[in-house]
């Protein structure tokens, strides 16, 4: 297959950044997005030019550390997946193909496609964990969780800290990522003594980064590789109110 | 070519006295302590941020030392334990079938077919239960009962059910938890974060381990840091082989350049050669997918009886199947280990009998199973690998058996390390993967998790004190002249990789390496085979420092300078792992020389020489490694031949 590739290169944080036209060859359909564009680095390497820097890892779908806008979509047109399990039979040989970074004001490009999700990982820190020191666990059985809630908060725990929520969202809200981990830990019961508390600090964090507000688009949803659900922002939102409720004391 | 044998440095693992079942809390009640209002003064170095590193870094800030934790990924959430699926062991006997402490410690020695240390391993099989607690109540999301409590699978290599998980997620969930717990510690203060950055060499002071010198990823910066200890947590180096189920960032430099420095390497040729994975495709292919290996708890592995049968699976009725596994070990059908699950697989492809386009592959069918247990049972246990293998082939598993072949996937060989996880240079710790520690020439399904974890949340918290209580901490800075040593070391090889201008791309000889190494270092090796990998990898070797292009600055982002650094040091490794592998003239666990076999094509070992750890000490550039032993003494579990018939 060959495809004609529109590239935003962008030389670092503070230089402006373009388009930059490429074409590639002898594609194999079961190639996957980025094994194409490896491809197209040996080529430019060979030419003496910058190879086009992009992150990955895993490259099946779990540590979240690509993702593209393709074709003004966050991990590109295929539903459910990230960007590294995106195959390129799912596009019509011949196509040009729009390849961008994940865009946000908290998300600022390093080099090319690649940015700094590092806000993510600050609003964990704000509160995304149950406070449990290494060696005071109870047996594991000594709390049964019903199957359903469990369940439930593994639909949640399934986020893998991506972004696309954010570059899908004309806010760049980072709103479904921050509630898919406050409705794990208020989910399980393990998690309740602190629910108030981490609620708050982690909307406080995820505004102190500029991430926009939600407005209720649904486009994080859509874009989101693992298909965490949109019910989990509504949870993070009655998290909110009750903690609010029940006194800024609860939340110190 | 011949190793340089020798044993005249004695390897001191420092296993405590007295009965199995009551080392590890002897030795608990014995190490040296810092008390509460010391550990403040300590600063502790973890690179990586795994399940090892994290749970490492987490549990050190939490005493209360300070942390300095490094990783390559942008962030600690993104290392490859993230990627495990299946589930981790653990000894409750929570099932009532019999498990215990013991037979957890007995199965995991004899996976690995005894060649591991038994204190340790006994050590891990205690330590097992403690961290399903700890996961749990840091709110990892295991699959649980309708009553409320923790399920458990059965996995390769056991038959009891005793694998905890989450979904397909369970390496994920594990190290979300593990990262919630170091992200409570950032926040705290107790641990500083350094993401992006690579780990190019560790600095050696008074035969001490003092510090690192990292490359800032970022912006090209090379970096030093200074510590009372370091503790080094990288992970494996299955990516020698190019395509494996590593992540494409996986590599052995952290680890390797530690061996340059003084830490010994033990085992270096047992590689696991994971059974489930996605069968190789095109050119352009970057990695090998695995698909979890508890889908053989359900899944029946079968080939056609006819070679060269191209029917499609569905047309090839029942009685002309061959379910070689089950035909071969009735007693663990197709739950055998790893090691015997690929060997096989291997087997029947060498004779014919493989399936898919290239021949390289096996059937893994689960129509009998959704038959027996409905369709939803089957897409609750396993529904994203199903997914995933749709993603990637266009097939459906729920309808066409998966095509499965084995793949390169974890590395029991790493840094020796004693009973405290310190490897030969003081002050110097290696943990999880990248220790050669518990699981001997095999792992079983499962217990890298739990290895990983037992290493981080309760053995280093407990033995790093022993060191630093003999060791106060004296003010050294990175003002130190070791430190511009290193940086300038570095500097060096950066400007000489960016020099050479040549023809040939970085992931060309990295590919050309993996070749070599799959086709000679592989599933199956011999001494002709060995010896040929040796002289093509020192040939590549050659070429690469001549004829490598690597474009871009230093001073920058530069991805092909990242990968040409490490693929210089794979140059390397390759060729201790091939002579590791031509001086064990046995076969044991994952390490098959064709030489030695049973009649019946098993692995022979050879315990009148062999039973001991391989541990190979650097002497520089020009002269080949020394091999040192370790003697492996079984006094509990009494080495037998492995069966699973």
């Amino acid at each position: 297959m060959k495809f004609h590739l529109k590239i935003w290169r962008q030389a670092g944080p503070d230089q402006p950044g373009r388009f930059v036209d490429y074409t590639v060859d002898d594609i194999s359909p079961d190639m996957s997005f980025l094994e194409m564009l490896d491809q197209l680095n040996e080529q430019l390497v060979k030419e003496n030019q910058d190879p086009i820097a992009f992150d990955s890892d895993c490259r099946e779908g779990i540590c979240g550390t690509c993702g593209l806008v393709i074709n003004g979509m966050a991990h590109g047109p295929k539903l459910g997946c990230t960007t590294c399990e995106l195959r390129m039979r799912h596009f019509p040989d011949g196509a040009t193909i729009t390849v961008e970074p994940f865009r946000a004001d908290a998300f600022p490009v390093i080099k090319d496609l690649v940015v700094d999700r590092s806000a993510l990982d600050r609003i964990i820190a704000a509160g995304g964990y149950i406070s449990v020191n290494t060696g005071s666990a109870p047996d594991a059985n000594s709390v049964p969780v019903p199957k359903h809630v469990a369940e439930e908060a593994m639909d949640a725990a399934a986020c893998i800290g991506c972004g696309a929520c954010v570059a899908a969202c004309p806010n760049a809200s980072a709103s479904l990522f921050t509630a898919a981990k406050i409705s794990q830990l208020a989910l399980l019961p393990q998690g309740h003594p602190e629910r108030e508390r981490r609620v708050i600090k982690m909307v406080e964090q995820m505004d102190l980064e500029g991430f926009g507000a939600c407005s209720n688009h649904g486009e994080c949803e859509a874009a989101c590789p693992k298909g965490i659900s949109i019910t989990n922002i509504a949870r993070m939102r009655r998290e909110y109110v009750r903690a609010i409720k029940n006194g800024a004391a609860a939340a110190r | 070519m011949s190793a340089n044998a020798s044993t005249t440095v004695v390897l001191d693992a420092k296993i405590p006295k007295g009965p199995i079942e009551d080392k590890w809390s002897n030795h608990k009640a014995s190490v040296k302590l810092v008390s509460p209002a010391n550990k403040r003064k300590y600063t502790i170095i973890v690179v990586g941020t795994g399940l090892a590193g994290a749970s490492a870094a987490a549990s050190l800030a939490e005493l209360g030392y300070n942390v300095l934790n490094f990783c390559i990924q942008d962030s600690p959430r993104r290392a490859h334990s993230v990627a495990a699926q299946g589930g981790i062991n653990a000894a409750k006997n929570y099932q009532n079938d019999g498990d215990s402490v013991y037979r957890l410690f007995y199965d995991t020695i004899k996976g690995g077919d005894y060649r591991a240390r038994e204190a340790n391993v006994y050590r891990l099989a205690e330590l097992s239960v403690n961290i399903i607690d700890q996961a749990v109540a840091q709110g990892v999301p295991f699959a649980r009962e309708y009553g409320g409590l923790l399920a458990n699978r059965s996995f390769g290599g056991a038959q009891v059910s005793r694998t905890f998980y989450a979904r397909g997620q369970t390496g994920q969930q594990l190290l979300l938890g593990a990262y919630s717990a170091l992200m409570r510690q950032v926040q705290a203060g107790k641990v500083k974060l350094y993401p992006r950055r690579e780990m190019l060499d560790l600095v050696v002071i008074d035969g001490r381990a003092r510090g690192i010198v990292c490359r800032n990823l970022v912006t090209g910066e090379i970096e030093k840091y200074a510590g009372d200890a370091v503790c080094l947590a990288t992970g494996g180096y299955s990516t020698v082989f190019f395509l494996s189920t590593n992540a494409v960032n996986s590599n052995a430099t952290a680890a390797w350049r530690c061996y340059k420095k003084g830490a010994f390497f033990a085992n270096p040729c047992f590689t696991q050669i994971h059974p489930t994975c996605l069968p190789q495709a095109g050119a352009g292919q970057s990695k090998l997918t695995l698909m979890s290996e508890s889908l053989r708890n359900d899944g029946r592995v079968w080939v056609p009886k006819k070679k060269g049968d191209t029917r499609p699976p569905d047309q090839i009725p029942e009685s002309e199947r061959d379910y070689f596994l089950e035909r071969r070990y009735p007693a663990f059908g197709n739950l055998v280990p790893r090691d015997i699950a690929s060997r096989a697989a291997k087997a029947v492809c060498d004779e014919g009998y493989g399936v898919g386009a290239t021949g390289r592959a096996v059937y893994l069918d689960f129509s009998d199973a959704i038959r027996r247990l409905g369709v939803d049972v089957i897409r609750e246990r396993y529904g994203n690998l199903f997914q995933m293998y749709y993603e990637i082939t266009g097939e459906d598993p729920y309808k066409v058996p998966m095509r499965i072949y084995p793949a390169p996937h974890y590395t029991m060989g790493g840094l020796w390390v004693d009973y405290n996880l310190m490897t030969t240079i003081p002050g110097l710790y290696a943990l999880g993967e990248a220790n050669f520690s518990d699981h001997g020439a095999n792992r079983l399904g499962a217990s890298a998790l739990m290895q990983g974890l037992a290493d981080g949340y309760f053995i280093i918290p407990v033995t790093i004190g022993d060191f630093l209580a003999d060791h106060r901490p004296d003010g050294l800075t990175t003002d130190h002249p070791a430190f511009d040593e290193s940086v300038r070391a570095i500097q060096d090889q950066v400007r000489r990789l960016l020099s050479i201008n040549g023809k040939r791309t970085v992931r060309e000889f990295h590919w050309e390496l993996g070749r070599i190494m799959w086709d000679n270092v592989g599933m199956s090796r011999n001494e002709k085979g060995l010896k040929q990998a040796i002289s093509d990898i020192r040939a590549l070797r050659e070429e690469f420092w001549k004829d490598v292009k690597v474009t871009g600055s230093a001073d920058d982002f530069n991805k092909s300078l990242e990968f040409a650094g490490r693929v210089a040091d794979f140059l390397e490794l390759g060729e201790l792992m091939a002579m590791d592998a031509l001086d064990r003239a046995e076969s044991c666990g994952g390490h098959f020389r064709e030489e030695y076999q049973t009649p019946d094509g098993e692995a022979l070992r050879r315990d009148d020489e062999f039973c001991h750890v391989s541990v190979w000490e650097y002497l520089g550039e020009d002269n080949a490694a020394r091999r040192h032993k370790e003697p492996l003494v079984f006094e509990y579990a009494k080495p037998t031949q492995r069966s699973y018939k």
